[in-house]
């Protein structure tokens, strides 16, 4: 293990440096492909005047299903669902378990990415303020979408014979398509699934994480970084290696606890600088829904921001890409539907609040000053609008974003994994194969420019939504099934609390 | 049900003079002994999605090695010296699943040692048995 350390280390500290020189070159190769991929999965279609692109659509239709033939679950069920995670129904003698609070923190940590902080940047930036309404809507039907997902994969995970758990959408389209009679099409759609999570890990959950890393450290050291991005990034990769090939399980650790610390602190500080920017707000707030239903001065009015709101939505809350669901698959549960309940939290917490708060950081800050960001763009952006009000806070804003962008290519690194030994089995040895792709991609991110990275990434992660969610259509009547019958229960007072009684 | 008594153990040397003070308690009163084990443990803990695909394995290894590290042999040695013994070991946070077992065994009391717990954690947590005697319903004896 020592050997193929230093082995990876020396090849990355002489290749690198090279790279960096070649970052053009890179750009030149990544941005025709990134063109021809956009072109593909995001194939749009003229609807009054703004482009639509059918994914999208594929999407919102599927959000907006699940929501009425869930019966709106993502209202009805989110008392259940704080209660759920509060552990007022949980066994005393599972304790020792993988709880729901854990499990939704994990996920949440996996989702909660530096897209919170960067990614609404960029949608208020092409979108316009309205973005920010439709940004939230998505958020609000996409816990449908996640309850239906995170149901199936708890039902459809499978253990493993050394007792761990392997979960997630290739696993509840290739056994819940069998469930249905369709065998083949369900072994094609898992496989396709697996092969896409794989791709989209390197991107959304990697290249793009750690290039907004290094833009925000490079933003706060004055420039003083330009070049250098081999550098950062071979510092993030080889910090990636030593936890998910090394086994540091405590830099994990340290950073699964101080996440959600973080998340806190942001929101805390982000609610400091709205009411510091308090007279802009009223303003502010009519200008998200001004913009979401004229979309004025946006490309394709109203409907353009619908679009860009939603993309970026999905991007940042993973709703229908089916992601999470591996991370809640772990836990322990007879009833599956009780981990649905508890992941519509997740874009409730990563959407809805966290999202907007930035939003209106940014937001507000426009009203107040139209320039405030000049020619900045993606996180750069949202610093900027802190740094109009706490001159200090692109400091900690940068720590806070290197932290998330960590953590997230933690928990992709992990379901990348199970897509790979989805398809390669559970050996080693690929396993090793795959976590050294993953590092080195870790470091590409830092080198390649936003551009094409972020389109490429983007493209990836909505073409696996269109397995996970076809696959959601046809299962979706067993999870509304369970559901009736687990609510009829808890109705009833067969499944009881334990506590609070 | 006659005298019965809740032994808290760790496997430190501590809790071992807890032990010896259990028997010869329970030997003059005739007492039943609950031996209690709690693995430390926190259902709001952060961890990583493959820490919770491994948790299920994990716990039960860690409920194994407490039962024939820890345990066992205690009830060995209470169970020679003539007492009749019962055995718990369960995960959570220790002062409150020891006084929630406690409760569902009907003890009188709790007997507990000075756990083996590092001056630093005490200090910002307070000891497990400082925490028992703070919050317990029912009489607790710390063995020194």
């Amino acid at each position: 293990m020592k050997r193929l350390y230093l082995t990876l280390t020396a090849w990355l500290i002489f290749t690198l440096p090279a790279m960096a020189g070649i970052d053009e070159a890179i750009n030149d190769i990544t941005k025709p492909l990134a063109e021809v991929i956009v072109q593909i999965v995001f194939f749009k279609i003229p609807v009054f005047g703004a482009q639509l692109p059918l994914v999208v659509l594929w999407l919102v239709i599927g959000a907006v299903f699940f929501t009425i033939y869930m019966g709106f679950v993502n209202i009805r069920g989110f008392k259940h669902a704080i209660e759920l995670v509060r552990g007022d129904y949980s066994d005393p003698n599972s304790k020792g378990e993988v709880s729901h609070f854990q499990a939704l923190a994990t996920a949440v940590s996996g989702t909660v990415g530096i897209g919170n902080i960067g990614g609404v940047a960029v949608a208020v930036t092409i979108g316009g303020p309205g973005a920010t309404f439709w940004l939230i809507v998505a958020g609000f039907l996409g816990m449908s979408t996640k309850f239906v997902e995170c149901t199936l994969g708890v039902k459809y995970r499978t253990e493993n014979p050394d007792g761990s758990v392997s979960g997630g959408p290739m696993y509840y389209l290739s056994k819940g398509f069998a469930d249905r009679g369709m065998p083949g099409f369900g072994s094609f759609m898992g496989t396709f699934y697996a092969i896409g999570i794989f791709i989209g890990a390197l991107g959304i959950g990697n290249m793009f994480q750690s290039n907004q890393a290094y833009v925000q450290l490079n933003n706060v050291a004055g420039g003083s970084l330009d070049g250098y991005g081999w550098l950062v990034g071979l510092i993030m990769a080889a910090i990636v290696f030593s936890v998910i090939i090394g086994g540091i399980k405590s830099i994990a650790r340290v950073t699964e606890k101080i996440v959600p610390f973080m998340a806190i602190f942001y929101c805390v500080f982000a609610l400091i600088v709205i009411f510091m920017n308090f007279s802009a707000i009223p303003e502010a707030v009519a200008n998200i829904f001004s913009g979401a239903m004229t979309g004025e001065g946006v490309k394709g009015g109203a409907i353009g921001a619908l679009i860009i709101g939603f993309q970026r939505a999905v991007f940042s809350n993973e709703a229908g890409i089916g992601s999470a669901s591996i991370a809640h698959s772990a836990v322990r549960t007879n009833e599956p539907v009780t981990e649905g309940y508890v992941s519509l939290l997740e874009p409730f917490i990563d959407t809805i609040i966290i999202c907007t708060i930035t939003a209106l950081v940014i937001g507000t800050s426009q009203v107040a000053d139209p320039n405030f960001a000049g020619n900045a763009k993606g996180i750069a952006m949202t610093s900027a609008a802190f740094e109009r009000q706490l001159s200090w806070f692109p400091i900690p804003l940068a720590f806070a974003g290197v932290l998330f962008a960590f953590s997230t290519m933690i928990s992709w690194s992990y379901y990348g994994l199970k897509g790979w030994t989805y398809l390669f089995g559970e050996s080693n040895f690929g396993q090793t194969i795959y976590k050294l792709i993953f590092c080195a991609f870790v470091a590409l991110g830092c080198i390649v420019q936003l551009g094409p990275i972020l389109d490429i990434s983007d493209a990836l992660v909505f073409l696996i939504c269109v397995p996970n969610i076809l696959g959601l259509y046809f299962l979706a009547p067993i999870v509304r099934r369970e559901m009736i019958s687990y609510f009829a229960r808890v109705k009833s007072g067969e499944i009881k609390k334990y506590k609070n009684i | 049900m006659a005298h019965s008594y809740l032994l808290a153990v760790d496997g430190s040397s501590g809790s071992q003079k807890a032990v010896e003070y259990a028997i010869a308690q329970a030997k003059l009163s005739g007492a039943e002994i609950v031996l209690a084990y709690v693995i430390e443990w926190s259902p709001y803990a952060f961890n990583t999605p493959e820490e919770n695909a491994d948790r299920h394995k994990r716990r039960e290894e860690e409920l194994e090695r407490a039962k024939t590290l820890v345990v066992s042999p205690v009830a060995t040695e209470l169970r020679e010296a003539g007492l009749t013994v019962t055995t718990e070991v369960q995960h959570g946070n220790t002062a409150k699943t020891l006084i929630e077992i406690a409760l569902s065994h009907n003890v009188d009391q709790i007997l507990v040692g000075r756990l083996g717990e590092s001056g630093l954690k005490s200090l910002l947590f307070g000891s497990i048995a400082a925490n028992l005697v703070q919050s317990s319903p029912l009489p607790v004896t710390v063995v020194p």
